[in-house]
């Protein structure tokens, strides 16, 4: 038994008086790619920002390589390298050329400069050709591909996604689930927060339903849309699936 | 092919700007007949619109006016780097810097607080009163220093504006990577924020030049100064009319390029 990547245990998070997570626990293996779905709401994005020290949680534990982040004082910055996130709306800075948006970190924080690395991302992505433009200058698509780049250019041992498609036209989706799809293919570890049902059935090792802070049930892919146990997960793919 | 609608609107166009040229016409008329009647009008021409004065107080007004300008030239730098200074103190969050954020907060409510006349006055009269030695008593010193205080007080308060106007998804986005408070501060939130500003700053910049002229209070005989002096010894006010077209000449451009920013920044953002 291999130790996870990473290790959710009783993690809780309150905004206020409101309690939205409660007491999540969740293990993601080296390699493995985890998926959460469920309503809106259900604290799908709270739980990804928890993981990475986004938002510092309020109880429990998170174990990122066996080392507890979630400790209150923890010094997250050495930690941001190790895991990349990429959100829904991409922010990426608007004032930088799409490689000046990747190259910042990477010269910043590892004091490299690294342009080949850089220049290969662009080129497996498809998007050598749009390195010198300005953000406002591409597409959806093409705006979150740049910042699926740019959080790789750290070399993160694990990415965390945060519906990335569902700002994008139809049309556009696919491109970003291409490299989502080639990241698994190299075996990165992952966990994302997604409302596309067949791209989760397709690719995922495991499903987390999420309900209102906790995960309801989670199991493969297989089980959870064709068998699922709980009511309210029947419920919820009933309505997503439609 | 015009369009029906293209040919309506083309009409509706020429209807509006007769409309508005004969309506100029008729009070440009009105104003070059009416005015004249006044009982005061000979005189008041006489003393503030002599042709042949103007004329002859032109061009020193305007190399004095090139005073205005030395002036206004050395002072922006420091009041962009003095407000940039406080705007980011104003913002210190770290516990220590609790100093430096009260400091700015009572730098920018002091200097804000004060006519800038006034200012001009403490600061232009009281501290060459001291007794400095000399170049340390030179009036441009000080009144800059004065124009910049005041200044740097402002560009400061519109700064933290542009600063705190920058989303905070862009600094999740840049502490996600693992950059720095200050990186994320000085790569990827002063340069949006400083853009931003960019119109406000330029009317800051139109309303600087012109108290540029305060300065003529305490000494450097600029272009305000020197009209009063061509009015003391021509006894007439003609030179303070040609020293405000010159002020218009650079003011009238410089604000309508400030409105033409704040029109594009508007348009981009909707
Ligand atoms: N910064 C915040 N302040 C207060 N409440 C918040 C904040 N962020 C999230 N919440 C609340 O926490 C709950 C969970 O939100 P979260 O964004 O994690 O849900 P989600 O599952 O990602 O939903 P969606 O599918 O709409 O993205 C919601 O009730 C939301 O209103
Ligand atoms: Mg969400």
């Amino acid at each position: 038994m291999p130790e996870p990547r990473l290790a959710l245990r009783g993690v809780k998070k309150s905004f206020g008086d409101v309690e939205v997570l409660h007491g999540i626990d969740l293990a993601v293996n080296p390699g493995e790619m985890v998926c959460l779905i469920g309503a809106s709401g259900s604290g799908k994005s709270t739980l990804l920002r928890c993981m990475n020290g986004l938002e510092p949680v309020d109880d429990g534990e998170v174990r990122l390589d066996g080392v507890d982040i979630a400790e209150p004082g923890f010094d997250l910055a050495p930690i941001r390298q190790k895991i990349g996130i990429v959100f829904q709306s991409f922010n990426l800075f608007p004032h930088m050329t799409a490689y000046d948006n990747v190259a910042l970190a990477p010269r910043r924080v590892l004091a490299e400069d690294a342009r080949t690395r850089i220049e290969a991302l662009f080129e497996r992505f498809g998007l050598a050709a749009h390195m010198g433009k300005y953000p406002d200058q591409l597409s959806g698509g093409q705006q979150q591909r740049v910042a699926v780049i740019r959080a790789l250019a750290m070399r993160p041992q694990t990415m965390l996604f945060d519906e990335i498609t569902s700002a994008l036209d139809p049309e556009l989706v696919d491109e970003v689930l291409d490299v989502l799809r080639s990241l698994r293919d190299d075996g990165m570890t992952m966990v994302l927060a997604t409302h596309e049902m067949g791209f989760a059935r397709e690719l995922a090792d495991r499903i987390c339903f999420m309900d209102k802070g906790v995960i309801a049930e989670e199991g493969a892919p297989d089980l959870i849309f064709s068998t699922p146990q709980r009511e309210r997960t029947k419920q919820f793919l009933a309505s997503v699936l439609r | 092919m015009t369009t029906r609608r293209a040919a309506y609107e083309a009409r509706q166009r020429r209807r509006a700007n007769l409309l508005a040229g004969g309506s100029t016409a008729v009070v440009l008329i009105l104003l070059i007949v009416l005015v004249p009647l006044a009982p005061g009008w000979e005189g008041v021409q006489a003393s503030f619109f002599n042709a042949e004065i103007f004329a002859r107080t032109f061009p020193d007004l305007l190399s004095a006016f090139l005073i205005n300008i030395a002036i206004f030239a050395w002072s922006v730098p420091l009041i962009a780097a003095l407000g940039l200074a406080i705007a980011l103190a104003r913002g210190a969050r770290a516990p220590v810097l609790f100093p430096l954020r009260i400091f700015g907060a009572i730098y920018v409510d002091l200097f804000r607080g004060i006519p800038v006349v006034l200012l001009v006055y403490l600061v232009g009269f009281g501290i060459p009163g001291l007794g400095l030695p000399r170049p340390w008593n030179s009036p441009y010193i000080w009144g800059t220093v004065a124009l910049v205080l005041t200044y740097s007080a402002y560009v400061a308060e519109v700064l933290r504006s542009g600063i705190e106007s920058i989303h905070e998804s862009q600094r999740n986005a840049a502490v996600c990577l693992g950059l720095s408070e200050r990186d994320t501060m000085r790569y990827v939130v002063l340069p949006q924020a400083i853009r931003r500003v960019v119109p406000a700053n330029m009317n800051m910049l139109v309303a600087l030049q012109k108290d540029v002229a305060l300065l003529s209070f305490i000494g450097p005989v600029e272009i305000l100064r020197q009209a009063g002096i061509f009015k003391s010894l021509l006894a007439n006010f003609t030179p303070y009319v040609a020293a405000a077209v010159i002020f218009l000449c650079v003011t009238v451009p410089a604000t309508r390029y400030a409105d033409y920013l704040m029109n594009r920044d508007r348009n981009a953002r909707t």
